[in-house]
């Protein structure tokens, strides 16, 4: 128990040494690249900047998906005349229902639908259920399992959007993760103002090219005749445009988009260019409707609605519509970042100036200063020698303690902070354990080697059971917890792990080196 | 002062009868937890955004705060100014406002009080800005819970296998009756109870289980060394032999938390004054609480296997 072999004595001294080497990396920037230079991060409560917690809007994802297979199911039923009186997305039920006007048609329209819903890639079961009643209606399900897969989609592609578009603002080391099944958390180091930012993710941008219906009346009240839809004017929401529903062109087919001034008019204008598929699709369509107008629209709300002049057959083209330098690169931006597959919201914000962040830092620093040097003179006045041992191994399980935090580049939070100090204090349980045992042990007449040595075996059961509940409560605390308090959580459970090395190794190592040297008749315990 | 010990704590032998007062500490201790728990109900928590969703936004203006300024800057934008309160220095103000209707609004709100300061109070500084939805902040005090719960279970569990049952009913009831008091001294001293608070009363947990193992390690090993002793006697020798350590550790979290409470700033200090409340509740029902519930629940069953005959079979049959 109280003899150690060189090489044990060379491994817990290795151990520590290895501890204030992981902690050199946060002293000063790496010198070289190929360095594993791995630090402490300072959370977002101290060096300030924004936290911002997305959600996906997992409803309008249904929906989408719902009413582009309703338009697929019209355009499937009109080459075969099965008419219908009723044809309708659900999203709240997750179906779709199509009530034929001819019950006779049934078979012919399930034939038709089909095909439609037929199982794609390699999962094997259809998107769609399909039932249908002998009165002509037919209903199709969304499934659970195919909603899933499209809702773990919608949020790993709003991940990359939301990456893209931040990097577009040149925010310095944003880090965007998934939370649950539908959140994302942005976190923005640096940015106290994330006004910005929110502004980007505020706005799908999907943007889309539809034909005007130039005989509908849509200012007069009436309801839109059946394929159109009225939209508002994106500077004029009380003007409204009837447009074809059809979608002529979509916005996932840009390769690029530049906000730039036009050189007649001195506007502003947001310029774009088409991958192949969509300048195809762009010229067919512009070179079929010479003349007649089409609107380009963004999130539901017209941008413009030009007249077509000429066919536009290059895949290049502009928009302009009342922009000013910003919205115009705004605009550039989403564009090119590409279309969310669904609205985001914000549910949870904090935003931290970096001058609360340094008053926190020089609060954490000073309690962290005081409570260290009144927990040493607290172990020097009432456990002397023993004390003071205990306090090397105080000093040894803070570097320890950012050593590892180091090596896992865990965040340093104000409640971190606030856990390495209760740390400390229960740090130096272990000690007083075993000093109060050895103490006890002398007095029971042991001498000084058959002492220490019971004192250590007995103190370290308890320490064991003692530590092994506190580490349980944090485990859960750091499971559950969010934010700051997952950094507490990480401090003390890295801290509890080592004060029990501490405790069990460098201690007695010490205790053993001092007791071999001196061989004292009695222990100043 | 490098070599013996300046001071003991407590002088080593001593044979206090701590379950003399076993009546009297459940009693007070009874008392005190059903207080909480009403003041839990009435007047209730003082509850942060985290868990009644809302806004909370930390200013700082150039000069001392002008208050009728900021007030009328606020109705101006339609947004209620009650919420407008001293912070800190006197430079800095709190702006504190309720839950919003929707998540859309609490964004909107924000931009609406950022605006409204900045035009009329030119160089005013956003030091903080916190808002919560009302759906984040219901998951956030759900999770709140179940770490909490879990944490119980977790600790009840592992107590019950490294020593008996009564030992673990012991501790959790100890433990459920620390944390009502906490939390009725949260509703008393109406520090904002946030997600700060919870890792506070977790730590409460695991250093009050903590300490209760420590006196019920002593009782296991004294059970099998003095196999006739009483369990009275028992118990009351073993919270002397370990009352050192107990007061000991005791000061030196206590000591690790001051500073906290008095230099940590804001945010952290309300963290820190619940910790040293509950370092000494923790350390006061190890002694009084835990130990008589022990005493209660061990009485016929926690005896000596073997020495006895009969009770030691009554244990056997009635341990899980």
């Amino acid at each position: 128990m109280m003899y150690f072999t060189p090489l044990k004595t060379a491994v817990i001294l290795g151990l520590c040494l290895l501890g204030a080497i992981l902690c050199i990396p946060n002293l000063f920037p790496a010198p070289a690249t190929w360095l594993p230079w791995r630090q402490v991060h300072l959370g977002l409560d101290l060096r300030g900047g924004s936290y911002l917690l997305l959600e996906v809007d997992m409803k309008s994802v249904t929906r989408e998906r719902l009413e582009s297979m309703v338009d697929g199911i019209r355009q499937a039923l009109r080459p075969g005349a099965i008419f219908y009186q009723q044809l309708e997305a659900q999203p709240d039920q997750k179906r779709i229902l199509l009530r034929l006007r001819d019950a006779t048609k049934l078979d012919a329209a399930q034939a038709v639908i089909r095909p439609l819903i037929s199982p794609e890639g390699p999962t094997n079961t259809p998107e769609f259920q399909m039932t249908s009643s002998p009165d002509g209606t037919i209903v199709l399900t969304l499934s659970q399992v195919a909603l899933n897969a499209r809702a773990l989609g919608a949020v790993q592609q709003s991940i990359e959007i939301v990456r893209r578009r931040i990097d577009e603002t040149g925010v310095v080391d944003p880090q965007i993760t998934q939370q649950g099944d539908s959140r994302i958390v942005v976190q923005l180091p640096g940015v106290s103002d994330p006004n910005r930012v929110k502004e980007l993710l505020g706005k799908t941008a999907h943007m889309t090219f539809q034909l005007v219906d130039e005989q509908a009346n849509p200012n007069g009240g009436g309801l839109p005749p059946p394929g159109d839809e009225f939209l508002p004017m994106q500077d004029n929401p009380a003007e409204k445009i009837a447009v074809r529903k059809r979608v002529d062109v979509d916005g996932g087919d840009l390769t690029d988009a530049r906000a730039a001034t036009n050189q007649q008019t001195g506007q502003w204008v947001v310029t774009f260019a088409f991958n192949s598929l969509g300048a195809r699709r762009f010229g067919d369509v512009t070179r079929a409707n010479v003349n007649h107008r089409f609107a380009i629209v963004l999130d539901g709300k017209v941008i413009s609605a030009p007249v077509i002049r000429e066919p536009i057959t290059g895949g290049r083209g502009e928009i302009s519509g009342n922009f000013n330098a910003t919205t115009a690169t705004d605009l550039s931006v989403l564009l090119r970042a590409g279309a969310l597959p669904a609205p985001l919201t914000v549910v949870e914000e904090r935003s931290v100036g970096p001058e609360l962040g340094a008053d926190s830092i020089r609060a954490g620093a000073i309690s962290l200063a005081v409570g260290f040097l009144l927990v040493i003179g607290f172990m020097a006045t009432f456990y002397g020698l023993f004390g003071w041992f205990a306090n090397v191994c105080l000093l040894v399980n803070l570097v320890l303690m950012l050593g590892i935090m180091s090596l896992l580049q865990a965040t340093l939070t104000l409640p971190g902070m606030a856990g390495i100090l209760l740390t400390l204090g229960m740090a130096v349980d272990a000690n007083i354990l075993i000093n109060e045992r050895i103490r006890e042990e002398q007095r029971l007449g042991r001498p000084p080697l058959s002492a220490l040595e019971h004192g250590f075996t007995r103190a370290y059961n308890t320490i064991f059971d003692s530590n092994a509940t506190a580490f349980l409560a944090h485990v859960m605390l750091f499971v559950f917890g969010s934010g700051p308090v997952k950094g507490f959580a990480v401090t003390i459970t890295v801290g509890i792990a080592t004060s029990l090395f501490t405790a069990w190794m460098l201690t007695r190592l010490l205790v053993s080196r001092w007791y071999a040297a001196r061989r004292p008749q009695l222990l100043p315990v | 002062m490098f070599m013996r010990p300046t001071f003991r704590l407590v002088r080593d032998g001593t044979k206090i009868e701590f379950m003399r007062g076993r009546y009297m500490g459940l009693i007070v201790s009874a008392i005190l937890s059903a207080a909480s728990v009403i003041l839990f109900f009435y007047p209730g928590l003082n509850e942060g955004i985290d868990f009644s969703g809302g806004i909370v936004m930390e200013v700082r203006t150039p000069g001392p705060a002008d208050f009728a300024r900021i007030r009328s800057s606020l109705i101006s934008e339609n947004i209620p100014e009650q919420g407008v309160q001293r912070f800190g220095d006197e430079s800095e103000v709190l702006i504190r406002l309720g839950q919003q209707p929707t998540e859309g609004a609490v964004q909107q709100t924000v931009d609406r009080v950022r605006t409204a300061l900045e035009k009329s109070i030119p160089g005013v500084k956003l030091l903080r800005t916190d808002a919560v939805g009302a759906s984040v902040s219901a998951e956030l005090f759900r999770n709140g819970l179940y770490a909490l719960g879990i944490s119980l279970a977790m600790i009840m569990v592992y107590i019950w296998f490294r020593f008996e049952w009564q030992f673990a009913v012991g501790a959790v009831v100890t433990l459920v009756l620390d944390i009502t008091k906490a939390i009725g001294f949260l509703a008393i001293t109406r520090i904002e109870f946030d997600l700060v608070m919870v890792a506070a009363i977790l730590t409460i947990l695991g250093y009050s289980t903590n300490d209760k193992v420590v006196v019920y390690d002593r009782v296991r090993e004294n059970l099998r060394k003095y196999k006739t002793m009483p369990l009275r006697e028992l118990i009351d020798l073993s919270i002397n032999e370990t009352l050192n350590r107990t007061l000991g550790t005791s000061m030196t979290v206590f000591l690790a938390s001051l500073p906290l409470a008095l230099f940590g700033g804001q945010s952290i200090s309300g963290f820190a004054w619940v910790m040293l409340f509950g370092i000494i509740v923790g350390t006061s029902s190890s002694i009084f609480i835990a130990a008589p519930i022990l005493l209660f629940l061990g009485e016929h069953r926690l005896r000596r296997e073997g020495a006895q005959a009969a009770p030691a079979k009554l244990g056997a049959t009635t341990r899980p």
